[in-house]
């Protein structure tokens, strides 16, 4: 999983059939300080991420098909934690 | 997924039976405020509604395969959507 932060959403009416009814976030990438490491990654929203949250994204296509709970999803990354707090050391 | 801007097509002469239906298009890779980031690349169209101009969201490897109807086709690179609008909420609104 990769940590990021919710900087913005896609809108899209033309779409593959799994992404209906769901939204897509636009997250920066985060390093371990929680400043941006340069990056981005359109992820799926898991849980109601909203604007400037940090989140946890699991950024794995096996793992995304499990959540949504669709074999044939093509989704990578999908948002499945708010995180509250980053501790190091 | 990544944002992407589709800047032409490419028109196979011979393909694999799989991809005979589907679109191929260069799409150049966006970053998020819209400006080129990295080297054009071919995707195979999803949708099957995207053209030049129109600024899209692809994926890579194995999710690309699963983009297409018919699915698990030996593709790179896929089309999953149509990007209407990107929201990039203020940085006053980040940064409370």
């Amino acid at each position: 999983m990769i940590l990021g932060r919710v900087t913005g959403s896609v809108v899209s009416t033309i779409h593959h059939p799994v992404v209906a009814g769901r939204k897509l976030l636009l997250a920066e990438r985060l390093d371990a300080n929680g400043r941006p490491a340069g990056g981005y990654v359109i992820a799926m929203d898991g849980i109601g991420a909203g604007q400037g949250e940090t989140v946890l994204i699991l950024d794995e296509g096996n793992g995304a098909r499990q959540i949504l709970e669709d074999d044939s999803a093509p989704v990578r990354s999908i948002v499945v934690a708010i995180v509250d707090a980053i501790n190091i050391g | 997924m990544l944002l992407g801007r589709v800047i032409g097509t490419v028109v196979p002469a011979v393909l694999v039976d799989e991809l005979t239906a589907t679109p191929l298009l260069w799409v150049q890779p966006l970053d998020r405020d819209g400006k080129a980031e990295g080297e054009p690349l071919v995707c195979a169209d999803g949708t099957r509604m995207a053209g030049p101009g129109q600024v899209i969201y692809w994926v890579a490897s194995r999710e690309a395969a699963l983009a297409l109807d018919p699915w698990f086709v030996p593709v790179d690179d896929a089309i999953v959507g149509l990007v209407d609008e990107v929201r990039n909420y203020p940085a006053a609104d980040l940064n409370p």
